[in-house]
């Protein structure tokens, strides 16, 4: 028998996260991840732990990736400066707000896509926080600190944990735990204790579920994720689930769906791009990005069902009903809630209807497919009635 | 009835002149959890280490190769729609395929099982 490679194989020296003893102690399956040696799975397997983060909690350690602050004299200089490098509005960006954006390439690319807090607090305005991919923290980094206008500083964080705390039940623990967490509106921030710990609280995620991340001291991350996992709704979740969730929930991951060679407005991301930006653009690759999103781009991320069993991975070659090579598979497997095999991958801009049927060539065969709205299972996020 | 293993974690149990193939107990704890199975065509020639099956878990795919060589003689066709058999009881009821053995000599480049452990040690 014979692997596929789990991705990313090489073993040079891999950094560890504050919670690798506890991983270890849980009987986890390291594997190498972006330089990290992380839990692809616990011992009760990637599908338990997909169906549990659905149906109960999930405790995610995502401290590989990238957290920093950008830090000016006050909110207007900060935003500016941010905005210079993305498509996003944060001039706009209210206090305690949480927003998705893209680093973005001037030829209209994706350098990153990141999520920007504006801290709860007016005390500690001028600072925004971000949080960018593991894989990209290097080049994310330099490619701020050689833009960024000299009253704005680039702080990273090197000694903080990220914890992702996911699932329909996930509000239920933090009411227990965090009061005030319990009654936060979706993609909004706030700092405060859980059993003690003090934490940077944003109500977020990665898997289509209402849900919670968790920034902590390294040195106290441990006591945070053993306090929470103590909850009898909370399990840990390896990176394995992780994938087939945000997989489901039809979010990007990036160096799979998005990469420099792609533009927001091909990868369907136009929500990222705020009002008065395409207006005004003046952010990396304006002139190809809003003319895409205004005219359509030539290709487009789509979600893609398989028919039948067959799950059709990466890489794996999409064919339009003239048998004419129109795309690839960026990201595919098997979807534990959706029941099947799932994807998503570019096709020509004619082919991207919803319905629209193709063919993906899977070893060597034709197995037909049809493109289909994402995602795939229905986003769960907390939305705060208006009172 | 006599057990052998390769080192890509295939087993073989010979009787007679048929031989039965799955993978190891190993080989299913590696891959997680098996959410699809491809299973040749009775009645196909095998080559030893051709390609014989294919077995998906949500993460990724593997090939099941050929552990000795011949003619397909019958396949488990149950695992196609409970392929969970495959990580519940992957020595016995989760078998892959049956094969006519084209020539037992081909056996003796295979391990035992106490060789097999033993080659799991050094992994």
């Amino acid at each position: 028998m014979a692997h596929a490679s789990e991705a990313d194989t090489t073993v040079a020296s891999l950094s560890e996260t504050p919670l690798a003893d506890l991983h270890r102690k849980l009987g986890a399956r390291m594997v190498p991840f972006a330089g990290y040696s992380m839990p692809v799975q616990y011992p009760t397997g990637i599908l338990t732990e997909h169906n549990w983060t659905r149906e109960k909690a999930g405790l995610f350690d995502v401290s590989h990736m990238g957290q920093c602050f950008l830090v000016g004299p006050d909110h207007a200089t900060t935003a500016k400066a941010l905005e210079a490098l993305t498509p996003g509005d944060f001039q706009g960006l209210g206090l305690g707000r949480i927003r998705y954006t893209l680093f973005t390439t001037t030829e209209g690319g994706i350098i990153d896509d990141l999520m920007v807090t504006r801290a709860a607090d007016a005390g500690a305005d001028g600072t925004l926080f971000l949080v960018v991919n593991a894989g990209r923290k290097t080049v994310d980094y330099a490619h701020l600190a050689a833009n960024l206008p000299e009253d704005v500083e680039l702080v990273v964080a090197e000694d903080r944990a990220l914890l992702a705390l996911q699932g329909p039940l996930a509000a239920a623990v933090m009411a227990r735990l965090c009061p005030a967490a319990a009654t936060m509106g979706f993609m909004t921030a706030i700092s405060a204790a859980i059993d003690g710990i003090d934490c940077a609280i944003s109500r977020s995620g990665y898997t289509g579920e209402d849900g919670f991340e968790i920034s902590v001291d390294a040195d106290k991350a441990e006591a945070l994720a053993s306090r929470l996992l103590a909850e009898p709704e909370v399990a840990p979740i390896g990176l394995g689930a992780r994938d087939s969730l945000r997989l489901e929930a039809g979010l990007c991951l990036y160096g799979h769906d998005i990469d420099e060679a792609t533009s927001p407005a091909e990868a369907d991301l136009g929500f990222a791009i705020g009002k008065r930006r395409r207006a005004d653009g003046g952010f990396p690759g304006a002139g190809r990005i809003l003319s895409e999103l205004a005219d359509g781009p030539p290709r487009l991320r789509v979600g893609i069902q398989p028919e039948g069993r067959a799950p059709a991975r990466e890489g794996t070659e999409i064919h339009d009903a003239t048998g004419t090579l129109i795309g690839l598979v960026t990201s595919g497997g098997f979807g534990p809630t959706a029941g099947g095999p799932i994807a998503m991958g570019y096709v020509s801009a004619d082919s991207a209807a919803p319905g629209t049927s193709l063919t993906l060539i899977v070893r060597g065969k034709p197995l037909a497919a049809r493109v289909v709205p994402l995602p795939f299972v229905p986003h769960r996020y907390f939305r705060k009635s208006a009172s | 009835m006599a057990t052998y293993f390769t080192k890509d974690h295939e087993w073989v149990r010979v009787d007679g002149d048929i031989a039965t193939v799955g993978i190891s107990d190993y080989a299913q704890s590696q891959l997680g959890d098996v959410v699809y199975v491809e299973l040749p065509e009775v009645g196909k020639q095998l080559a030893k280490g051709d390609e014989a099956a294919v077995v998906e878990s949500v993460k990724a795919a593997s090939e099941v190769f050929a552990p000795i060589s011949g003619v397909v003689e019958g396949i488990n066709g149950g695992l196609v729609d409970q392929p969970a058999k495959i990580n519940e009881a992957p020595e016995s009821e989760g078998w892959f395929l049956k094969l006519i053995i084209a020539d037992k000599g081909e056996l003796a480049g295979l391990m035992d099982e106490t060789a097999y452990k033993a080659f799991l040690e050094t992994l």
